[in-house]
């Protein structure tokens, strides 16, 4: 279970995160959705122990996290600086397998082509980065983070710079991904809609200084689809909600 | 985009030839001394830089073109490296390397040739000390320049430390590290000419001055021609590596327009 505790980060005079206390659920798909600067990145980056907490903590299975752990992967909001250019597809995604002592190098290599087969890039294995389209850019991210089997999959706005349907085909991605490997996943988005849709829990953050506002159940069936999930009474009344939260409005629901 | 293809290359191969041609009608009729026709130019060229002067003068030169430039990049590589990675060290050494970087190369010479004499050694030396400089900042800027975001990735899947200097770091910086290695050739193939017009008994420069002082203009012109030639050659293979080495950084870059 992942834990953070009266966390708080500034840099310098700039104060990031204010106090956040907040859980993360084993098997769960948590979204973190806030206005954009209130410090979901930041936050992101403190959960990857990518930055040092200013003051509390972040706990993994009650261990306090200092550095990466080995049980989390993370996609990167900017999937082209993330991934390596001199590298194709496959050796991107078996890059981080290859310190690995425990797997021979075969099924390294199933790992790799069912990571990638499982994002849809069957057909691109050995193609460069670059000769992709950014949706799929981004799907090599995803599958490089799920061949790295974690328990954790962290994502940090993943789906900000592709275009309206690539984003919803990636958002579907994740909710098979969800389904067919079970892992916690942690999602942070300025998306209402997005985080509606894909969470089975939803942390609203507000800014300034930022503080958990509330954590919402999403209480939508496991089966989901564009347009009659979206459509369904549920959906609109928690995005109504979030969206209230979020532009500082009186709630209505 | 095929015919445009055909046009540049005609292009870049006629203008050449145009401006050949305008010389040899210049100077044809006019028999001046300094400016010698070009067929007296192509045959002392042909007679004697493709013939015994391979051996004897075009060689020694390359070898200490070659030796220099290897010796600096080698050296410049493996420094520019651990500079690149050290802020610390960066700083503590950039007034050194920017003193050095803003020494006239030429101004070494003297110094060297006191203290290493005028042999091979002493020329290989003087050009790896004058090819170092822009390798060797290139490189620091290429690795530390590293993008913070590669860098976390790294961090987060646990890449092991020769793997982050071997398969992210280097590869990254490279494309710095051969913007400097094309200054550095240029700069050596100088330092050649320099080191064999002031003291040495063979080589490319020491012809062309020779011929100079036994006012064999033909000659001179022909070791000219040739210096350029040899440049051009040079340089042609340095890219040529490059663009095999660097295919994913074109692709890249012609992807990201």
């Amino acid at each position: 279970m992942l834990r953070v505790e009266s966390l708080s980060k500034s840099f310098g005079p700039v104060t990031a995160i204010g106090d956040i206390t907040a859980e993360f659920p084993e098997g769960k798909f948590t979204c973190i959705v806030g206005p954009s600067g209130c410090g979901k990145t930041t936050l992101l980056k403190c959960l990857a122990g990518l930055l040092t907490p200013s003051g509390g903590q972040v706990l993994l299975d009650n261990e306090k996290v200092v550095k990466p752990p080995r049980k989390m992967a993370l996609v990167f909001q900017d999937y082209s600086r993330s991934l390596f250019p001199w590298m194709t597809v496959r050796d991107n995604v078996a890059f981080p397998l290859r310190g690995r002592k425990s797997m021979h190098d075969a099924a390294k290599s199933q790992t790799v082509e069912k990571a990638l087969r499982s994002v849809g890039l069957a057909d691109a294995m050995d193609r460069y980065p670059w000769q992709l389209s950014g949706g799929m850019q981004q799907r090599t991210s995803i599958a490089r983070a799920i061949a790295y089997q974690p328990q954790i999959l962290l994502m940090d706005e993943p789906f900000a710079s592709v275009d309206a349907q690539t984003r919803a085909d990636l958002e579907d991605l994740m909710l098979a991904i969800k389904r067919d490997y079970g892992m916690t996943i942690v999602f942070v988005t300025h998306d209402i809609d997005e985080s509606v849709y894909l969470g089975d829990r939803i942390v609203v953050l507000g800014s300034s200084p930022t503080t958990v506002k509330e954590v919402l159940e999403v209480g939508l069936s496991e089966s989901r689809d564009q347009v009659s999930t979206k459509a369904h009474p549920e959906f609109l009344r928690l995005r109504g909600h979030v969206f209230n939260e979020i532009m500082h409005r009186t709630p209505t629901a | 985009m095929k015919s445009s293809r055909i046009i540049l290359i005609t292009l870049e191969i006629v203008t050449p030839l145009l401006l050949i041609l305008a010389y040899a009608l210049w100077a044809g009729p006019r028999g001046d001394f300094f400016f010698p026709s070009l067929d007296k130019i192509l045959s002392t060229f042909w007679h004697d830089w493709l013939g015994g002067l391979v051996a004897t003068d075009i060689v020694p030169s390359l070898y200490r073109t070659l030796a220099g430039f290897a010796l600096a990049a080698v050296l410049a590589i493996a420094l520019g490296i651990v500079l690149g990675l050290s802020r610390r060290a960066r700083i503590a050494t950039a007034p050194l390397v920017e003193f050095f970087r803003a020494l006239p190369p030429p101004a070494l010479l003297p110094l060297t040739i006191l203290v290493l004499g005028v042999g091979d050694t002493a020329k290989i030396m003087l050009i790896a000390l004058v090819c170092v400089f822009p390798i060797l900042l290139n490189t620091i800027a290429g690795v530390a320049g590293l993008d913070p975001t590669l860098r976390d990735t790294a961090r987060v899947y646990h890449i092991s430390r020769a793997d982050v200097l071997f398969r992210i770091i280097i590869p990254a910086a490279l494309p710095a590290i051969f913007a400097g290695l094309r200054t550095s050739l240029s700069l050596a193939v100088i330092m050649m000419v320099i080191s064999e017009f002031v003291a040495a008994t063979n080589g490319i420069g020491f012809s062309i001055w020779q011929a100079k002082r036994l006012f064999d203009i033909p000659s001179m012109w022909a070791g000219i021609i040739l210096l350029g030639i040899v440049g051009y050659t040079l340089n042609m293979i340095l890219v040529g590596i490059e663009s095999i080495v660097l295919r994913w950084h074109r692709g890249a870059r012609a992807a990201a327009r």
